[in-house]
């Protein structure tokens, strides 16, 4: 199902705009991850398309070719996942998964037959006569998904759907959910403030910030043309080196910097990874402090700029805390990107 | 192991609140079974007085189980969906109006039954029927019922229950048959469980509703202390003894059952 | 905008049909309060002031001595009670939260159980006690009955005062941080210190509380004083009296409206200091 948003917008009754007016295609089968920090309206935005929010005049919500801007939620047809699951206590794993069906009145057979697939599919036969007080945080959220799943949905939705499980629970049901995701092949939009979580289920992301769209693309295109410092600072934690009022270089406390174009009064940003440590560099820090990773030490440098500059360096060993080292940066890693959100 | 004096002190007045509510109770079990109570239990003990009270009042004792019931009914039909609308708009204009059904609460049965009955006195065919005193006991057991369910439902996460509920076709009366009801049966419960059990011992507004014709078993517990001889009273507060102590047991049970899901 | 204004202003089809089922559920509530509750109140308090002496019936109460002398003495009673049952029942209360024993849940049993006691039962408990043929004019020699008097009706009050303050006492001792008892034990505070120090100002708000349901209890008690049917002028047995022996009907009225003001203030008092009420009555 094609999803589209025409000028979605919402305003509390106290005046405050928690979505300002959005536009947003989704193609059928798309799987598109809503990512921003909490308070910038993604929650609003999915619970407009449910129509669990009643959004201000003038938004226009279509699945398809039908305007659903005036349906009822428990018309729309939409499968939802909630951040708490909102599993219901009274009933049954099984019953859990029928509760949708149920609601269309099919025939028991056939209600039968949808929940044993469903149940197949996320694997939770074993717990289907379970209580769901009797589950793990793990098999609830793939009770939420079969449930929301279960009655043929036209759309998926999910707010947050991982963020209820703890940290090491929640990077392996990451590539899980992903890959049921993919396995039930339908339209879905997921709602989530973890920039790794959106990277890794989405074909698209909509980075939001203060109730708008900054920028919906690849996760690819987000982290490699990010279109403004929000997006670079959100997706791979751009840090700012400086601002370059006219010309090519870029001047700094610890050095000068050439840069691939006139930046024109833009600013000039650069990931960590791409800040390496080299004896023939051009700028000068000083290591305050030294993170070992794993795989990569963080060093964090002053005295290249005005605040703390991070590098991500991975020899096998790291300079010492209070070294002095050289940095380099090449040309087409540092981003160019103007302050101002007029390319919307 | 030894006691410190505090402890000692607190044990004592303890047992003394103990002794000082249980010794009236037992003695007027004992006077209920013995068959002389002024010549004490060496008269022998007897079930005649248990017999004598079935035969003059078991019709008040069935009337008020019949009032209780009724009365139980009416509560679940008027609290239960009342207390859902109150936890789902929880504004100002509700808490005035929990506030207000609760007046029965807090004004006494007596000035409850005088404005009854001098609004609802002169209604010939309403005054003499037994649903005058059943709107005197719905009155002051509502409160207890819509409270306790209030506190179950304000206690789970019934917006994304609904909501989820919702997502997946239910419309509203389906969503509260389906999700509210269910989740919110400890409330329930303990409520039913207060509703009957303040029903049955029901005094103050029962006395001034009643009719002479229509006795409850507290009013007709006041009528025997009244006027007949003091083993026949013993046997039939035995009786409420009987009818009572279950009851609130199980209500306990099941007050302190909901407020662990509330807490 | 205007505090507690939720609606949207235009309200949608969907939101529409929620309101409306919403309303539906109200609507037997609304329905019966109006029509049992807030009618037959206003027509009480109509009563008042529609007899003799109009608005000034509300003076009388303080200026004949009948009334006045009932409303002092309702006020003493159930003062005297309520000291008491605070006493006894925070005593008892502290006890029975802060220790596990064998026999503990018995003894919580026997103190809550009167809860459910109608008054005319508790009335009735009392002339076993101390009537006529009651336990203490047997055990004692002399004459010594006290049911019929205010002390007969003072224990009458305690009896059902009792289970409902220690009901409070230890709903509020059990969310006393336990932490605070030990953190002024291990700095050297005695047993008592630490009730005195920490303890009982930890539970004031719920004492305030409780004391002022046992004190409304009391003041509105009608069955125990009923029972025990002497000449002992509570306000209640006043209202009762005037309404049915002399006809009164606006003095009846008159007091009922004072009497359920004072008792409905004192429980607002109380449920905001503790959040909870446990069942007037009796």
């Amino acid at each position: 199902m094609t999803l589209s948003l025409k000028n979605a917008s919402k305003t509390y009754p106290d005046g405050t705009r928690a979505l300002l007016p959005s536009n947003i295609e989704i193609e059928t089968g798309e799987i598109v991850s809503l990512l921003g920090p909490s308070g910038c309206g993604k929650t609003t935005l999915l619970r407009i398309i449910a129509g669990l929010e009643t959004p201000d005049d003038g938004t226009e919500v279509w699945f398809d070719k039908d305007n659903v801007t005036q349906l009822p939620v428990e018309k729309r047809k939409v499968g939802m996942v909630f951040q708490s699951y909102a599993l219901f206590p009274n009933m049954s794993v099984s019953t859990n998964i029928a509760y949708g069906l149920k609601m269309q009145k099919r025939p028991r057979a056939e209600i039968e037959q949808r929940v044993e697939e469903v149940l197949t599919l996320c694997r939770l036969n074993p717990l289907a006569n379970r209580a769901i007080t009797a589950l793990s945080g793990g098999q609830r959220q793939r009770v939420a998904l079969a449930r929301a799943f279960a009655p043929r949905p036209r759309l998926l939705l999910l707010d947050e759907p991982l963020s209820a499980l703890d940290a090491a629970l929640r990077d392996s049901l990451r590539d899980e959910l992903s890959d049921l995701l993919r396995r039930l092949g339908i339209t879905a939009i997921f709602v989530t403030h973890d920039q790794n979580e959106a990277m890794a289920i989405a074909d698209r992301v909509a980075v939001m910030s203060e109730g708008r769209i900054e920028q919906i693309g690849s996760p690819e295109d987000l982290y490699r043309n990010a279109g403004s410092p929000f997006v670079a600072a959100f997706v791979g934690n751009a840090m700012c080196l400086g601002k370059v009022v006219q010309g090519n270089t870029l001047r700094l406390t610890g050095g000068e910097l050439s840069l691939p174009d006139d930046a024109g009064g833009r600013g000039v940003y650069v990931r960590a990874e791409d800040v390496c440590i080299a004896e023939d560099g051009p700028l000068i820090g000083k290591v305050e402090s030294v993170t070992f990773l794993g795989t990569h030490y963080r060093v964090g440098l002053s005295g290249v700029t005005d605040s703390t500059l991070y590098s991500l360096h991975s020899g096998l060993s790291a300079p010492r805390h209070g070294d002095e080292v050289k940095l380099r940066i090449a040309p087409e890693a540092l981003m160019l990107l103007a302050e101002d959100k007029t390319y919307l | 192991m030894r006691l410190p004096i505090t402890k000692l002190l607190q044990l004592a007045v303890t047992l003394l609140a103990c002794a000082f509510l249980l010794v009236p109770a037992i003695q007027s079990v004992l006077a209920g079974l013995t068959v002389n109570y002024f010549r004490g239990m060496s008269s022998g003990l007897t079930l005649k007085w248990l017999w004598k009270v079935w035969e003059l009042y078991a019709d008040s004792i069935f009337l008020s189980i019949w009032l209780a019931l009724a009365c139980l009914i009416c509560t679940a039909i008027i609290g239960v969906p009342a207390a859902y609308a109150l936890a789902k708009n929880p504004g100002w204009i509700s808490r005035i109006l929990e506030e207000f059904i609760s007046l029965p609460l807090a004004v006494p049965g007596l000035a409850i039954a005088l404005a009854l009955l001098q609004l609802y006195g002169t209604l010939q065919g309403f005054r003499t029927s037994w649903s005058f005193i059943l709107v005197g006991h719905v009155l002051y057991t509502l409160p207890f019922m819509v409270r306790s369910v209030l506190a179950v439902l304000a206690a789970i996460d019934l917006k994304s229950l609904e909501e989820g509920a919702a997502t997946l076709g239910a419309g509203p009366f389906r969503r509260f048959c389906d999700i509210v009801v269910p989740n919110a049966m400890p409330g329930i419960l303990a409520g039913a469980l207060t509703v009957v059990t303040l029903s049955i011992g029901e005094f103050n507004l029962t006395w001034m509703l009643h009719t002479p014709y229509l006795k409850t078993l507290p009013v007709g517990l006041a009528d025997s202390y009244a006027s007949m001889r003091l083993e026949i009273a013993s046997a039939y507060t035995l009786i409420f003894f009987i009818m009572i102590v279950p009851l609130l047991t199980a209500m306990q049970w099941a007050s302190n059952r909901a407020q662990r899901i509330s807490a | 905008m205007q505090e507690g204004w939720t609606l949207p202003l235009l309200p949608s089809f969907s939101d529409m049909i929620n309101r409306n089922f919403l309303l539906i559920c109200l609507l037997p509530l609304l329905i019966f309060s109006l029509v049992f509750l807030a009618l037959p109140l206003m027509r009480l308090f109509l009563a008042s002031v529609e007899g003799e002496s109009g608005w000034a019936i509300y003076l009388e109460i303080i200026q004949k001595p009948r009334y006045l002398s009932a409303l002092i003495q309702t006020v003493l009673v159930s003062l005297a009670v309520t000291a008491a049952a605070l006493m006894i029942s925070t005593t008892a209360g502290l006890f029975l939260a802060r220790n596990r024993f064998t026999g503990r849940g018995v003894l919580l049993s026997i103190l809550t159980l009167p809860l459910a006691f109608p008054g005319v039962v508790i009335g009735f408990l009392i002339i076993l006690l101390g009537g006529r043929q009651g336990l203490v004019n047997q055990l004692t020699p002399g004459h010594v009955v006290f049911a019929y008097s205010t002390f007969g009706l003072f224990l009458g009050y305690l009896y059902f005062s009792i289970p409902r303050v220690l009901l409070t006492v230890m709903a509020a001792t059990e969310k006393l941080d336990r932490e605070l008892e030990e953190a002024a034990r291990s700095l050297g505070a005695s047993p008592w210190s630490v009730i005195r120090d920490v303890i009982l100002p930890g539970l004031a708000p719920s004492l305030v509380a409780a004391g002022a349901i046992a004190f409304a209890t009391a003041m509105g008690a009608f069955g125990t004083a009923f029972t025990l049917a002497t000449n002992i002028d509570v306000l209640p047995m006043v209202i009762y009296t005037e309404f049915t022996l002399s006809a009164n009907i606006a003095m009846a009225s008159a007091l009922s409206i004072v009497l359920g003001l004072v008792t409905w203030a004192l429980l607002l008092i109380a449920r905001s200091l503790s959040g909870t009420t446990v069942a007037a009555g009796g």
